[in-house]
């Protein structure tokens, strides 16, 4: 998909006025947000198994070189191909080569955002190949001919009255907005399409290094099919996708279970070990697994953001967030929106392009309260806007906002000497009497604070002050 | 940049629903007093002092009630957290070295503000952590730095200051407050032995309200947007009065009423709790 987080701004501003997004977004925020926190009390463990989880993360990604090394022996022990691919375009190009090696002509795929990421649906079609996305949401967006709004559920900004219209057009049934019928339609639809395809791609949960088979994890049972019944199978997974031991897999389950949707465990949880052997009637024939770097190595260098490497991509934090769910996830203008597109977007695609993303979030912490890994999104939220505010070289980051640099240059000459602060809020004083209506509010202020006026009025500052009036002062 | 490890999660016991609270901070333990005799230095929070006096003397009169010998530092100045937020760290800092230059010597500080709080107390270990001298004099300042109504509640034990409200309240539980903090129980409590006062509680209380500082005014839509939920989940709770534990917030909620015309009054929680109500509340006039 094309990444564009500079219209951030733009798409806001018509999102908060789309009634029929809105509505979608509450029931989403509703359901999901509170359920996960529930999900998470009824741990028998309490929802302090959030910290292990994090220090499970933390083991693995301090250990990444060690445990990507021995994932791709074993994967090769099993008969599997790996292939690390430095960017987007070396693993869209190796995606290419395997499905002219293999002759391959249709492609079933199950949900992937690293494959929304790099960019590989245009590059397949492109290259005259057919490819369809099997889960539900998915293919809806992909029959609208839309980019997902959502990490886990892609579709929720269009109602059942919209999938209905489009489902009659594209899908040549007659219009029904009754989902178990619509269903059915998709199901009858990608039926033919599994059976047909040559070639399965699928993501990756995550891997495990001990036994070299990935894990993928789903409630429609269409990545398992994605992956088994085609002759060739490419998983792509992000490099930080992995965990040591199969031991893990049981908090790091549970928990994305219940940060995705607030099940106990999600429907169906496959582990892949790649192509069938002689003595096995199904699976594919070949399987190729692709690591992606694309940016990682630089955010895994940097003390500040490694944890970010934690996220397991449940979109915990997008069903709690408050600007998302007014926003929604096309506003952010990348396959990763929410809080954890946020702090990811900026990291993978530009400090500076994507300076919106962080900068249009209020730190109120209730992503990381959310967060089944317990990462502290705000932190880095506030570490991009610092990167933003000195400039990085590292980053490739300017330093853009010469007034707002000036304006805290001042403010900090006023918070230390008493005197000038004083002088300050006097000026202000003064200078307010211009904007205050005989109501004695403000309803309107100037550049740059216009802003808060568009919608709401400010009290002036007060002419007898708390401090200075106190009988306690000292 | 983690406000620290610990517990993760609480039940609060006064919401039917198990209304579920994680805290980025994970609650503070605060542990309580055994004689009340330290004097409390007032942080006033430089929004009180300069636009909302009337909540900077709520609280000055909640310790006279209660017989607590107060100071009110007249250097004090904003404790840097506009410029944090902002990702302006060396500005930040000269605010932080300030305010700890105020108020180290003081026994107790008390704060009408939970943000304030949070930046004192959690975010000064972040500005001063390579710097070592400063690190321990900020710890020094963090750990006896203390939210209004925690410092009622959970060091004094105090819950019933005498005071009378007639009036439906609910309660706005500011982001800083409630998930940096863990206070959610306290003005609760304190609002519960306020005679004349009908507690109820609007849908989300615990979510942003869409301040979010320099937010407010660089994505003004958004922000918008978030209010307008608040301000219904208010109107909704059929309270006649929102309370709250940080100005901040409520300056976005009054602002907001203000200009749809709404009638709902708007209230820091030290104003309720005075003794008469020699306040009012808080309108959009001076």
């Amino acid at each position: 998909m094309k990444i564009e987080p500079e219209l951030y701004k733009a798409k806001a501003k018509k999102a908060v006025n789309n009634s029929v997004l809105q509505n979608a977004l509450a029931g989403l925020q509703e359901r999901l947000g509170r359920g996960t926190a529930l999900s998470y009390q009824r741990l028998p463990e309490g929802p302090d198994l959030r910290l292990k989880a994090h220090d499970i993360r933390s083991h693995a990604i301090e250990h990444l070189d060690i445990l990507l090394g021995a994932l791709a022996d074993n994967v090769r022990q099993n008969g599997g191909h790996v292939f690390f691919a430095e960017d987007g375009q070396a693993a869209v190009n190796h995606c290419l080569e395997i499905t002219e090696k293999h002759n391959i002509k249709k492609i079933v795929k199950g949900k992937s955002m690293v494959t929304e990421e790099i960019g590989l649906n245009i590059a397949l079609e492109r290259a005259g190949l057919e490819v369809t996305e099997t889960d539900l949401g998915e293919y809806i967006v992909q029959l609208a001919g839309e980019t997902p709004s959502h990490i886990i559920a892609p579709a929720i900004h269009r109602t059942r009255h919209q999938i209905g219209e489009l489902f009659a057009d594209k899908l040549g049934i007659s219009y029904t907005d009754n989902p178990p019928i619509l269903t059915q339609a998709a199901r009858k639809a990608l039926r033919k399409k599994f059976l047909s395809a040559d070639m399965g791609i699928s993501g990756c949960n995550l891997a495990c290094a001990e036994t070299g088979h990935i894990a993928v994890v789903s409630n429609e049972g269409n990545i398992r099919m994605s992956s088994t019944l085609p002759r060739v199978h490419v998983a792509f997974m992000g490099m930080e996708r992995i965990t040591a031991c199969l031991e893990d897999y049981d908090i790091l389950f549970r928990l994305l279970s219940r940060g995705a949707a607030a099940q106990n465990i999600a429907g169906y949880v496959s582990y892949l070990g790649g192509p069938k052997t002689d003595d096995q009637i199904d699976g594919p024939e070949a399987f190729y697994l692709i690591i992606i770097d694309n940016g990682r190595s630089r955010i895994l260098a940097d003390n500040d953001f490694r944890e970010i490497l934690c996220c397991i991509r449940c979109a915990a934090c997008l069903n709690v967030c408050p600007v998302y769910g007014k926003i929604g996830g096309h506003a952010y203008g990348s396959p990763y929106s929410g809080p954890i597109g946020a702090v990811v977007t900026p990291l993978l695609f530009g400090i500076n392009q994507a300076k919106d993303l962080y900068c249009g979030e209020t730190l109120c912490g209730a992503c990381k309260d959310a967060c089944p890994i317990n990462i502290d999104i705000p932190g880095m939220l506030i570490t991009l806007r610092k990167k933003r505010a000195e400039g990085d070289r590292k980053w490739n980051v300017k330093r853009t906002n010469i007034m707002e640099r000036m304006i805290f240059k001042i403010w900090a000459l006023a918070v230390k000497n008493k005197k000038i602060y004083d002088f300050f809020l006097r000026m202000t004083g003064f200078l307010q009497t211009f904007f205050t209506g005989h109501d004695g509010t403000i309803h309107r202020l100037p550049f740059p604070f216009s802003g808060w006026t568009k919608s709401r009025n400010m009290r002036p500052i007060s002419s007898k002050r708390f401090i200075s009036g106190s009988k306690n002062i000292r | 940049m983690s406000g620290g490890a610990g517990r993760s999660g609480f039940i609060c016991d006064t919401d039917p629903e198990f209304r579920l609270i994680n805290s980025f901070s994970m609650g503070d333990e605060v542990g309580r007093m055994k004689t009340n005799t330290k004097k409390v230095s007032i942080f006033a929070q430089c929004l009180v002092d300069a636009v909302y006096p009337e909540v900077g003397k709520a609280v000055e009169n909640i310790f006279k009630q209660l017989n607590i010998p107060v100071d009110c530092p007249g250097e004090q100045t904003c404790c840097g957290q506009p410029a944090f937020n902002s990702g302006y760290f060396p500005e930040a800092e000269i605010a932080a070295r300030h305010f700890i230059e105020v108020f180290e010597n003081s026994e107790q500080i008390v704060c009408p503000s939970g943000s304030c709080v949070y930046m004192v107390r959690h975010h000064y270990p972040v500005l001063f952590k390579d710097r070592e001298g400063w690190l321990d004099r900020a710890r020094n300042v963090g750990q006896k730095t203390y939210e209004l109504t925690e410092y009622l509640v959970d060091v004094l034990g105090v819950e019933d200051l005498g005071a009378q409200y007639n009036g439906k309240v609910t309660i706005h539980d500011s982001c800083h407050a409630m998930r940096g903090l863990g206070i959610y129980n306290q003005p609760r409590k304190l609002i519960n032995r306020v005679q004349g006062a009908q507690l109820v509680e609007m849908k989300d209380s615990d979510r942003c309200c869409g301040f979010g500082g320099t937010f407010s005014v660089q994505y003004p839509e958004i922000s918008t947007a978030m209010v307008d939920d608040k301000v219904q989940n208010i109107l909704e709770s059929g309270a006649d009065t929102v309370v709250g534990v940080d100005m901040s917030c409520l300056m976005n909620i009054q602002g907001r009423l203000s200009r749809l015309k709404s009638d709902v009054k708007v209230m820091h929680v030290a104003q309720i709790l005075e003794k008469n109500l020699p306040s009012g509340p808080i309108s959009a006039l001076e």
